[in-house]
């Protein structure tokens, strides 16, 4: 479905060198990125601002041009076939309107009809089935210019998917929401995904967005891909520890030691044991049980977030050479 | 082809809606671009009532030529005269959502912003070119009134060409300002005057290296069957069309060639 390799670009930077001279820099914000996508995955493209994501979404459809490197969406290389493509993809900029600013949101998708050429019927089922699931019908005949920012992004989704394409590119669709319009948001796109017969590319900082919709992820940073693969994998790959908390009616008479499961912190009454990604915590918590003394058990999964800033803090400037899916 | 002109025929008419939803502001702009064009008559006028022919060209041949070089640039500025914005739309990185639809982005450009408000202006060249050729007492033949059909449309496609080559430089150059303008409406100016009164290099490059002179002056000598001063023969009035075929061209091929520099901006 999407297929790059080593994709680069470029942007030359003039910066201030003196009262009328600039200097010229070439800056690659894309830096050889290698993907391949299948039909029907969701992926979640993360990066610190800056990375390279915008710019690796705008290569992938058509918008800029790579400055060396492959790359094929449906089949079609981007700028070249960029309204052939265009058919068979849906894009959100969360950051920039695609709607007609004056007119009735309702007007926007009767115009997106015709551009796309969508047939009637295929129109209305799915502009019925966005407006059930997005709630538009309240503000199908306002403004778009006078929408909140949630029910404009409701709008964007909907004008994205109405020509039914097999890619749905998203870029930061959930920035700037409110908890509601995020869940909303959300929920509809996982809905989508679950069905299975659109892809999902999505960049976003917010990692609850992953969590919920995407079971891979591409982390990229100074146009590099530093990981990609399963949010487990991740874990794995960071040494992320799960962390065992155990309540207890009175303290422990001995210590109890299971290979793997380490001690954190030990208050008498709350024991913390971390274990690694790999280590099952089954032998843990049937020890802490046959003590008789437990009255409470949770176990913590590791923070994504924590992996995350872990990961743009090392040196990411080394390549994966690998999927570690 | 057909149905894709009646997409571009609903977002047309979309934009009209839309500037509709300003109403009082579209009539204000309307009525205002109509005072402003009528300043550049009164400058021939002015220079006419001190001396009584300007390089060889009496008062009423100069208003033909005046009348063709108005009507060719307000038709081209009702179509593409918005094309300026892609300034902005650069800048801004609008161009963005303009590129991820399945249509032309130059002629979804034009659609977003057709000038109506611009309309008073053709309507306003339309009469001073009439009655500059009722004036100047033509002696209308067969190829004169071929000729007074022609040489505006032509003008226009010149003109049209001439601004998406020229609002193009947006893409390398973001900081373009108002360069673009500059050289359209210096252009317009130019050919609102007899090309006899430039003189050298100037001359040159704007009569003959872009291409002015066959907006107005020739297809003008031919309508006033007046020799050339500058000696050109008088059938040269006929090549206009092939001139602004040319120019056309070229301007696609540089908007496709600025299209790819595109740069987007971050977000």
């Amino acid at each position: 479905m999407i297929y790059t390799k080593d994709l680069r670009k470029e942007f030359i930077v003039r910066t201030k060198a003196g009262r009328f001279r600039r200097a010229r820099k070439t800056v690659a914000a894309v830096d050889g990125v290698s993907l391949t996508i299948e039909r029907g995955e969701m992926v979640g493209y993360l990066g610190p601002n800056g990375a390279g994501k915008s710019t690796t979404l705008k290569m992938l459809t058509g918008v800029l041009t790579p400055s060396s490197g492959e790359v094929k969406v449906c089949g079609l290389t981007p700028v070249p076939q960029r309204i052939k493509l265009a058919k068979r993809i849906g894009v959100v900029f969360g950051q920039r309107s695609a709607l007609w600013w004056d007119l009735p949101l309702g007007d926007s998708f009767e115009l997106l009809r015709h551009i796309y050429r969508v047939p009637p019927a295929e129109h209305a089922a799915r502009l019925l089935r966005c407006r059930d699931l997005l709630e538009l019908d309240e503000f199908m005949q306002t403004p778009v210019r006078q929408l909140s920012l949630g029910q404009r992004m409701r709008g964007e989704l909907t004008a994205a998917l109405l020509h039914g394409p097999e890619i749905l590119f998203l870029d930061e669709p959930t920035i700037g929401l409110d908890v509601v319009s995020k869940q909303a948001v959300r929920e509809f796109l996982a809905e989508l995904g679950e069905r299975g017969d659109t892809t999902i590319v999505l960049t976003t900082h917010d990692l609850a967005d992953i969590e919920r919709l995407c079971r891979r992820i591409v982390v990229i940073d100074h146009g590099h891909v530093v990981h990609d693969g399963t949010i487990e994998a991740l874990h794995a790959r960071y040494g992320s520890r799960r962390r065992v908390i155990a309540d207890l009616n009175e303290p422990l008479p001995h210590r109890i030691d299971v290979p793997g499961a380490e001690l954190e912190s030990d208050t008498g009454l709350r024991l913390v044991f971390s274990l690694d990604g790999a280590n099952s915590v089954g032998p843990l918590v049937s020890k802490l049980a046959s003590s008789g003394l437990l009255r409470d058990l949770t176990i913590a999964e590791p923070e994504i977030e924590d992996v995350i800033a872990r990961l743009y803090q090392s040196d990411a400037r080394v390549p994966q050479p690998s999927p570690a899916t | 082809m057909a149905e894709t002109l009646r997409v571009y025929l609903k977002l047309i008419a979309a934009q009209g809606r839309a500037q509709a939803s300003y109403r009082t502001s579209f009539w204000l702009d309307l009525a205002g671009s109509t005072v402003v064009v009528g300043a550049d008559l009164l400058t021939v006028l002015v220079i006419f009532s001190r001396v009584p022919t300007l390089a060889g060209f009496a008062i009423k041949e100069t208003l033909i030529l005046f009348g063709l070089a108005l009507t060719s640039f307000s038709l081209a500025d009702l179509i593409v005269g918005n094309i300026e914005k892609i300034r902005i739309y650069v800048r801004m990185g609008s161009l963005d959502t303009v590129m991820i639809r399945p249509l032309s982005v130059l002629a979804q450009l034009l659609c977003a912003d057709v000038g109506f408000r611009r309309a008073g202006r053709i309507v306003y060249a339309a009469a001073v070119l009439v009655v500059a050729t009722g004036y100047a007492g033509i002696d209308w033949t067969p190829e004169r009134v071929a000729m007074v059909v022609i040489a505006p449309i032509a003008g226009a496609a010149f003109f049209c060409g001439f601004f998406v080559a020229t609002s193009t430089v947006a893409f390398w150059w973001i900081e373009s300002g108002e360069i673009a303008n500059s050289l359209t409406y210096g252009g317009r100016d130019f050919t609102s005057y007899p090309i006899t009164v430039y003189s050298g290099w100037f001359r040159k490059i704007f009569a003959f290296g872009l291409g002015f002179a066959f907006v107005a002056y020739y297809p003008g000598l031919l309508l006033l069957g007046k020799q050339d001063p500058l000696g050109g023969p008088s059938w040269l009035g006929w090549l206009s069309p092939l001139v602004s075929a040319a120019v056309l061209g070229l301007a696609a091929f540089i908007w496709r060639f600025g299209v790819r520099h595109y740069r987007s901006t971050g977000s």
